[in-house]
């Protein structure tokens, strides 16, 4: 597989299992508005993740779905914060918070890219992720208001901070942590990454789940 | 905090109220709003008004009965009759009218 193609497959991974995640809180999100917000959030990773894999299906000769779909757990790329299932809010919101910051830094290399296709996308990904920022933003102003909020905020960001640094290519990680520790107000652990390629045991379920429709009719039926 | 939404569905219309969103701040709202009533691209344009902004006025006694005010209190095809008699145009005008 091209360096491209890899490329394109761990940043479409990263959004679909991230948006599929996200979207557990459909119908249970804290209150009704933000139920509507998240799962709209949710819905447009996944828009993303769509748009990504056509781009890689061409040059390798496949389908956006079969990508999406098909492939076996070892083979995803996807980096293990967005596989693991933390149904609770603090984590969920820190999670988010964490991927949107390292993926404004990541969008803002590929939108430099030589390759015009790259760059496009990024571009036209990153005018929709200023809307999940902002979502972010304001829940880490509004968990950073209170010492209740502050303390949750920071015990979840502690341990997701591995996984975080783990979204992003090694020269792109000292931006991260500029970002997080100036935004938290404290300085993060050194931790070891926890790198792209190692899977959650949660991912197997996930897929298992994610993919059980698809896997329910004959291969290649329409739907 | 609760907000009303008004929203406007083409460049030039009127807005119009589309319903509420509660939430904890106008940052919130805006962005719950956005989700809302925007998604879909069903609006070009959102209005967010914290309900206690909203001055409302619902009481219009009217105890004289003075409906020479009211549209009601004029009989308009009567009067649209008789002056089509006047000009002699009566058989111009729509069967029901006449």
């Amino acid at each position: 597989m091209s360096k491209r193609s890899d490329l394109l497959l761990s940043i479409a991974d990263d959004e679909l299992i991230l948006g599929w995640r996200n979207s557990e809180w459909t119908g249970i999100a804290p209150f009704l508005e933000e139920d509507v917000a998240f799962s709209s959030i949710a819905q447009n990773e996944i828009g993303h993740a769509r748009a990504l894999y056509e781009i890689a299906a061409a040059e390798l000769r496949t389908t956006a779905d079969e990508l999406a779909f098909d492939r076996k757990p070892e083979e995803y790329r996807s980096a293990p914060l967005v596989e693991l299932r933390r149904l609770e809010w603090a984590r969920t919101i820190a999670r988010h918070w964490l991927y949107e910051t390292a993926d404004e830094i990541r969008l803002a290399a590929l939108k430099a890219s030589d390759d015009p296709e790259i760059a496009a996308i990024a571009a036209k990904m990153d005018r929709e992720e200023v809307y999940h920022r902002m979502h972010a933003e304001m829940w880490i102003d509004r968990l950073l208001s209170t010492e209740d909020g502050r303390s949750r905020l920071n015990e979840a960001v502690d341990e997701l901070w591995p996984y975080a640094l783990g979204v992003l290519d090694s020269e792109l990680r000292p931006e991260l942590r500029r970002r997080a520790e100036e935004r938290l107000g404290r300085d993060l652990p050194d931790v070891d990454p926890v790198p792209r390629g190692v899977h959650e045991a949660e991912l197997a379920e996930l897929l298992e789940e994610m993919t059980m429709v698809r896997r329910s009719a004959p291969p290649g039926t329409q739907w | 905090m609760i907000y009303e939404v008004f929203r406007q569905e083409r460049k030039g219309q009127p807005l119009q109220h589309a319903g509420t969103v509660t939430a904890p701040n106008e940052r919130f709202a805006e962005i719950y709003a956005r989700e809302q009533y925007g998604r879909r691209q069903e609006s070009v344009a959102l209005w967010l008004v914290p309900r206690d902004a909203v001055s409302e006025i619902d009481e219009f006694p009217d105890e004289f009965d003075l409906k020479y005010r009211r549209v009601d209190g004029y009989s308009i095809k009567a009067r649209l009759r008789e002056a089509r008699e006047k000009a002699g145009t009566l058989e111009l005008a729509p069967e029901g009218d006449r």
